[in-house]
C-alpha cells in the first residue's frame, strides 16, 4: 500500500448456513477504491460533500448481496481504500489487484484510465462510479471498464427529451468556467442537436463577486439581453453560482441543467418502483439521502451480486461474460430491468428528471422510440461511440 | 363512470356486454378494496358494482384478507407497523396483531390462526398467532420479502423476496427454512395451485411467471408474456389468481395496464386484457364469473366477465388501490 493510502473500513459480513447451499461455498471479495479530490471553492457552504459519498452505497449493495449469499453459500467481502489527493493511486490500485480483480473506481476520469491500463488489471472488473465524462464511454474506453454512473451526455438527452415533450423550443444557457461546467455545457449543446433544438443565446458566468450579497441586483442585469427564451439553462456542475439565478431573472422562466429541473441518476426524490425501500435502507445505513454516486457504487455491487447469484461463480471472466450478456438483468429501482451496453460497458439506466421536492418525469419519455431499447435514446448509442475495445 | 376500453371493442359491443352478461351474485356480496395512498377501504357491492362504503383505516393499507368465517378483516397497515383486525359489519378496529415492521402482505394459514407476515423493511417473515396475539416466530428471509403463500395442506409457508430474488420455502411445522430457490428479479407473488402440487411466483422485472414442483422444488416451467405495441421491459407480471376450476390464471402485468389468461395446464398466454393502469391485485365474485383488478395509477378497480374474457366496468375507488378481497 503506497504511503497516502488510507484504509479506512473493512466490512465483512459472514455467511450464516441455512438449509443447505445450492452451490458450493464461494468468496467474493471487492475493492472500492477512491482517490480523493480537493473540492473547487463555490460560493456556499449549504451542501457540504458527505465523508462517506459512494461508499455508503456500496455498503448497503454489499449488505443486499451478502443477504441473498446467505442463502446460497457465497460470502461477499467489501474493503475500502481512500488516497489523499496527490497520493500515489497507482500504488494503491496495485495492492487492490494482489487481493480482488473487482474494484469499483470512485476517481476522476484520468486516474480510472491509468489504473484500467496497469498490467495488473488486465482480467480485471472495474466499475466506474464516479466519472461522467462522455470519453470513457467513447474512444477512450477500457475492456475492463464499466460504468454504473450515467455519463453527462444521458443526463442531458433526457432533458432534452424533456423540452421537446413540453415543446420548450426557445432555450437559452449560461456556463460556468470550471472544466466541468464547460464539458457538461458541451454535452447539453449536442443532446439538444440530437433532439432537434439549440440554444438561441449563450453567456459566460465569470464574476467573483459574492453573488450571495447581490443576486438580487445582478442577474437581472445578466440575464436581460439574453433572448426571448422558454427555458434557462445553467451549467454549473460545482455548484457554484447556478442557485443564484433562480427567481433573480430578467425574465420570468424556469431554469434547468446543473440547477433547478436537473436529470440524475438518482435522487432522494425517486418513490416510485419499489425505490422507497431502497431509499430507507439507504437512510437508515447512512443517516442522509441517497446521491447518484452512492447509487452507481450500489449497483456496481449488485450487478456483481447478481452476476454471482446467477453464475454460481466468483470468477472474475465468468462474471464479465454474464454481466455483458443477454441474461443479465439488474432490478434497479427505475422501473424496468437495468443491463449493460454490450459495446462500451454503460450500464443502461432511465434517467429521473426532478425538482428538489419531486419527480417530474423519467427518461425515456414516451414517444421516443429505438430500434432495440428505448433505454438507448440516453447517451452514446452504438453507431455513435468511437469504442472498439469490447468488440475484441 | 370511467370505461377502459379496447382497441377493437365498440360502445355498442359493451352495451351488449353489459347486457348480456347475467351475473346472479348473492345478497351483500362485496369487494373490499385497499387504498393505499388514502388510508381506506373502499366496499363494492357485487350486485350493483358501485362502491357502498368507504372505512378509515391505518396508514398505508395494502395486503388484506378475511377470516374463514368472515368475522373479521386482517389489514396490513404498512406505515402503522401493525396487522389491524376489522369487525367488517360495524368498520371498527376491534385490536391490533403484533407484526413486525412494515408489514406488506401476509397469508392466514388454513388453520385460520396463524398469519404468516412479510416484514418489507426488516427481510423478515413474522408468524403472528391471531388468537393469543402473540409472535409464534420471526423467520430471517430475503431483502423486501412480498410475495406469500401457504399450500393447502398447510404443511408449506412461502415468502418471495424482491431484492434476494428467491422464493423461500418455510416449514411450518418447525417455522424453518428448508428450501430457497431463485426466480428472475424481483418476485413479487405466490400461489399453490393443482392441488398444492405447483407453486406459481410471478417476477415483476424478469417479466415472468416461475412453476415450481412442490415436491421436489424444481423449476417446472417459466411463463413469458409479450404484449402487442408494449415494450417487454414494462411488461411487469405481478398479482395472480386462478380461477375456480384452477384452469385458468388471471395475471396483473403492472404498467402494461394489462391481464393475461393464462392457461395452467399447457402454460400459454390465451388472452390478454385490457384494464386501468399499473394494475396489481385482483379477486373473484364468489361464483367466479368476475374478477375486480386493482388499478394502482388511475385509482379504480376494473370489472372483468370471466366467461368472455371483456371488461365490464371500470370503478372508481380510493389512491392507490393495491388489495382485493371478496365478502359473500
Amino acid at each position: 500500500m503506497g504511503g497516502f493510502a488510507l484504509k479506512t473500513g473493512r466490512a465483512l459480513l459472514a455467511a450464516v448456513t441455512l438449509a443447505a447451499p445450492a452451490a458450493a461455498e464461494i468468496a467474493v471479495s471487492v475493492h472500492y477504491l477512491q482517490l480523493m479530490v480537493e473540492a473547487p471553492p463555490t460560493l456556499s457552504n449549504l451542501d457540504p460533500v458527505p465523508e462517506d459519498l459512494g461508499i455508503a452505497g456500496a455498503t448497503v449493495g454489499l449488505k443486499d448481496n451478502a443477504t441473498t449469499g446467505r442463502f446460497m453459500g457465497h460470502n461477499y467481502e467489501l474493503t475500502v481504500t481512500r488516497v489523499e489527493p496527490g497520493g500515489d493511486f497507482l500504488a494503491a490500485a496495485r495492492a487492490a489487484l494482489t487481493e480482488t480483480s473487482l474494484i469499483v473506481l470512485d476517481a476522476p476520469a484520468a486516474a480510472q484510465l491509468a489504473i484500467a491500463d496497469l498490467p495488473e488489471a488486465a482480467g480485471a472488473l472495474l466499475f466506474n462510479a464516479s466519472a461522467p465524462d462522455r470519453a470513457l464511454r467513447d474512444a477512450d474506453c477500457r475492456a475492463n471498464l464499466l460504468h454504473t454512473l450515467p455519463s453527462d451526455a444521458m443526463r442531458t438527452d433526457a432533458l432534452a427529451q424533456f423540452f421537446v415533450k413540453k415543446r420548450w423550443d426557445d432555450l437559452a444557457l449560461i456556463t460556468g468556467t470550471n472544466p466541468a461546467d464547460q464539458s457538461y455545457a458541451a454535452d447539453l449543446k449536442a443532446s439538444l442537436a440530437k433532439f432537434g433544438l439549440d440554444v438561441n443565446s449563450e453567456k459566460t458566468w465569470a464574476f467573483d463577486a459574492d453573488m450571495r450579497r447581490n443576486a438580487a441586483q445582478e442577474v437581472p442585469l445578466f440575464t436581460q439581453d439574453l433572448r426571448d427564451h422558454d427555458v434557462l439553462l445553467i451549467a454549473d456542475e460545482i455548484h457554484d453560482f447556478g442557485r443564484y439565478v433562480l427567481y433573480n431573472t430578467w425574465d420570468p422562466r424556469p431554469v434547468a441543467g446543473s440547477e433547478g429541473l436537473t436529470a440524475t441518476a438518482w435522487s432522494p426524490v425517486v418513490e416510485q418502483w419499489g425505490a422507497a425501500q431502497l431509499q430507507s435502507r439507504f437512510e437508515d445505513a447512512a443517516d442522509r439521502g441517497m446521491a447518484p454516486k452512492d447509487y452507481a457504487a450500489w449497483a456496481a455491487l449488485r450487478a456483481i451480486g447478481e452476476a454471482v447469484t446467477r453464475t454460481g461463480s466468483g470468477d472474475t471472466a465468468t462474471l464479465r461474460a454474464y454481466i455483458l450478456g443477454d441474461a443479465f438483468e439488474l432490478a434497479g429501482f427505475k422501473g424496468r430491468p437495468l443491463n449493460f451496453r454490450p459495446w462500451n460497458g454503460q450500464l443502461r439506466q432511465p434517467i429521473p428528471i426532478v425538482h428538489p421536492r419531486a419527480l417530474v418525469a423519467q427518461a425515456p419519455l414516451e414517444g421516443f422510440l429505438h430500434q432495440r431499447t428505448e433505454l438507448d435514446t440516453l447517451g452514446l448509442d452504438e453507431p455513435e461511440s468511437h469504442c472498439t475495445a469490447f468488440s475484441k | 363512470m370511467l370505461l377502459h376500453l379496447g382497441r377493437n371493442t365498440s360502445l355498442a359491443t359493451l352495451a351488449t356486454a353489459l347486457t348480456l352478461t347475467a351475473w346472479a351474485p348473492a345478497p351483500a356480496e362485496e369487494i373490499w378494496i385497499s387504498n393505499e395512498k388514502e388510508d381506506t377501504l373502499s366496499v363494492i357491492d357485487v350486485a350493483t358494482l358501485e362502491v357502498i362504503r368507504t372505512i378509515e383505516t391505518g396508514e398505508r393499507p395494502r395486503g388484506i384478507t378475511f377470516s374463514k368465517d368472515y368475522s373479521v378483516l386482517y389489514i396490513c397497515a404498512s406505515d402503522s407497523d401493525t396487522v389491524q383486525v376489522m369487525d367488517p359489519e360495524t368498520g371498527r378496529i376491534l385490536h391490533d396483531l403484533p407484526s413486525g415492521e412494515d408489514p406488506e402482505q401476509f397469508v392466514l394459514h388454513p388453520d385460520d390462526r396463524h398469519l404468516y407476515i412479510a416484514n418489507e423493511d426488516d427481510a423478515i417473515t413474522t408468524v403472528v398467532d391471531t388468537e393469543t396475539r402473540k409472535v409464534v416466530a420471526q423467520i430471517d428471509v430475503g431483502i423486501e420479502p412480498e410475495g406469500m403463500a401457504v399450500s393447502p395442506d398447510g404443511k408449506i409457508a412461502i415468502t418471495t423476496s424482491e431484492t434476494t430474488n428467491m422464493a423461500h420455502w418455510i416449514d411450518t411445522e418447525t417455522q424453518m427454512l428448508f428450501a430457497n430457490t431463485l426466480v428472475d428479479s424481483r418476485p413479487r407473488h405466490a400461489e399453490f395451485t393443482a392441488g398444492g402440487t405447483e407453486l406459481w411466483v410471478s417476477s415483476e422485472i424478469g417479466g415472468t411467471i416461475t412453476v415450481f414442483d412442490v415436491a421436489t422444488q424444481a423449476e417446472k416451467a417459466k411463463i413469458e408474456f409479450e404484449v402487442q405495441g408494449i415494450h417487454p421491459d414494462r411488461v411487469q407480471p405481478v398479482g395472480f389468481e386462478f380461477t375456480g376450476d384452477e384452469k385458468t390464471a388471471f395475471v396483473a402485468l403492472g404498467p402494461s395496464n394489462h391481464i393475461a389468461a393464462v392457461n395452467a395446464k399447457t402454460y400459454e398466454v390465451e388472452d390478454y386484457i385490457l384494464v386501468g393502469r399499473r394494475v396489481w391485485h385482483m379477486d373473484f365474485n364468489t361464483d367466479k364469473s368476475l374478477l375486480f383488478t386493482t388499478n394502482g395509477v388511475s385509482g379504480d378497480v376494473t370489472v372483468v366477465d370471466v366467461a368472455s374474457r371483456e371488461p365490464v366496468k371500470t370503478i372508481k375507488v380510493g389512491r392507490f388501490p393495491w388489495g382485493a378481497a371478496l365478502r359473500p
